[in-house]
């Protein structure tokens, strides 16, 4: 199953290279480093609050995972920085993904 | 490596027009020659088109509607830096001897399809420029400790200074507190810390160092060309605070013009946020990480039109695909002495920072007279 159909699903997983280990994101079919097939490593993972601001009181943070995958989510208590969070919601909404974070 | 020469150009004002992107582009070509008539069309041998539009086949379109049969046309895309990959595209048909005289025609409408780079799904559901501004924002402020005041100085300014181009969007002064009383539109941003999307188009015409002598007495040299791009995605950027890729395509700029950063007389900034100023300023070693702000406010407050003499992104509009073409442009009017009210002191080295997509992708030009 790819990344993104997990994701329909829920479930938010890291691709990983079979060769090489490396994290490969955005995800892809192929591994960036050395085109190596990915697989997709299941969480829950714990991530890290890098940056965050808010628009009509809706927070949203700039979250990093493994020290190498970043995504921008939504969270609903004030973020602080360094703030380790974890995915508690995410999906594909109109072709785009969205994620949650507590 | 031959010279080449940017020896005439046209540019529309920049509008909330609703006019086909065909009749937007044919504005500032058919002012091009109408100023220069001294340029046989029959001489033009590539037609290159700058833009987000998407209709097709742009360049024969307007190659057929400007009377050429250029041997090269085609469409440059590369969202907010169509226009400087568009004029790099031209200086390397021309450097390689595949051209003599090369138009390049940016254009966009104020409905462009690329202010959303649809594809970086690592943006989740905050893909509107503004969540990037947003962070960088924050993330420059919280860096530095700068406040909200001294970015809306960048607005302050460039909006004075577009009052002085007859082209530009905005036509309007506003005060520091009319900056931070404007909506805000999220927590670190304001309307007039943004650009605004536009219609408007700009053109070129670039030609080898014996055409370029041939055909006008004050050719403007390309002299320093250097690009960069980091990534696609926004979260992929190394930092928030400065810009990796406009640091890198300044340094391989300067080098190639044999310049430094204190050489620069004049220069374009791709200001489309207040932050991404002061941020710029400090990647191509304008001045100090941090420092920023310090040289907008100096320059403000001291009415000096050096950086973004026409009013930057924030006070003349973004039409993407025009952009680049519009700041370049610019430069080569400081360099004639034919910027009117906005004219820098005797200039002799400019220099146009053109981004894209939250500085994953930038050029740098350095023009000289
Ligand atoms: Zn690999």
């Amino acid at each position: 199953m790819n990344f993104e159909s997990k994701l329909t699903k829920g479930e938010f997983c890291i691709p990983e290279c079979i060769k090489c280990k490396k994290i490969v994101w955005p995800p892809s079919e192929f591994c960036n480093s050395c085109f190596g097939d990915v697989v997709l490593k299941e969480g829950p993972f714990m991530g890290k609050i890098l940056e965050f601001s808010s628009q009509n009181q809706q927070n949203f943070c700039l979250v990093e995972f493994e020290n190498t995958i970043r995504i921008m989510a939504k969270i609903l208590k004030k973020p602080k920085l360094g703030q380790a969070v974890k995915i508690s919601k995410c999906g594909i909404s109109d072709g785009s993904y969205f994620f949650e974070v507590i | 490596m031959s010279k080449v020469g940017i020896i005439g150009y046209g540019i529309t004002p920049f509008t909330k027009k609703d006019q086909k992107i065909e009749s937007v582009l044919l504005d500032s070509a058919r002012q091009l020659f109408r100023n220069n008539s001294q340029i046989n069309r029959e001489d033009v041998d590539a037609v290159l088109v700058s833009t987000n539009n998407n209709s097709k086949y742009l360049s024969p379109i307007l190659s057929e509607m400007t009377g050429i049969q250029p041997k090269i046309s085609h469409s440059v895309e590369s969202l907010c830096n169509s226009g400087t990959n568009s004029i790099v595209s031209a200086y390397s048909y021309i450097a390689s001897g595949l051209a003599n005289m090369v138009l390049v025609t940016g254009a966009e409408r104020y409905d462009s399809p690329g202010q959303i780079l649809q594809w970086d799904n690592s943006r989740g559901e905050f893909k509107h420029p503004i969540f990037w501004a947003s962070i960088f924002t924050k993330s420059y402020k919280r860096e530095f400790s700068i406040s909200d005041e001294q970015l809306a100085i960048v607005s302050v300014k460039n909006h004075k200074q577009a009052k002085e181009n007859p082209n530009a969007l905005s036509n309007k002064t506003y005060t520091v507190d009319d900056v931070m009383n404007s909506k805000k539109l999220t927590e670190d941003l304001r309307l007039l810390d943004c650009s605004r999307p536009c219609t408007g188009s700009a053109s070129i015409i670039m030609a080898s160092e014996e055409k370029a002598k041939q055909l006008t007495d004050e050719p403007i040299w390309i002299t320093g060309i250097g690009q960069k791009t980091t990534s696609a995605g926004f979260t992929k950027n190394t930092s928030f605070s400065t810009m990796e890729s406009t640091k890198l395509a300044s340094q391989t700029a300067l080098e190639m013009s044999k310049k430094n950063s204190k050489d620069i007389d004049v220069a374009e900034i791709h200001d489309a946020f207040s932050v991404c100023e002061p941020m710029a300023l400090e990647s191509m070693g304008f001045t100090a990480e941090g420092k920023g702000t310090d040289m907008v406010n100096e320059l403000h407050s001291t009415n000096n039109f050096k950086i973004n003499p026409r009013g930057g992104l924030i006070g003349t509009g973004h039409p993407l695909g025009a952009t680049g073409i519009a700041q370049t442009i610019e430069i080569v009017q400081q360099l004639q002495s034919n910027a009117g009210k906005r004219q820098v002191d005797d200039p002799n080295v400019g220099l146009v920072h053109n981004m894209s997509a939250a500085a994953t992708s930038s050029t740098v030009l350095v023009l000289e007279k």
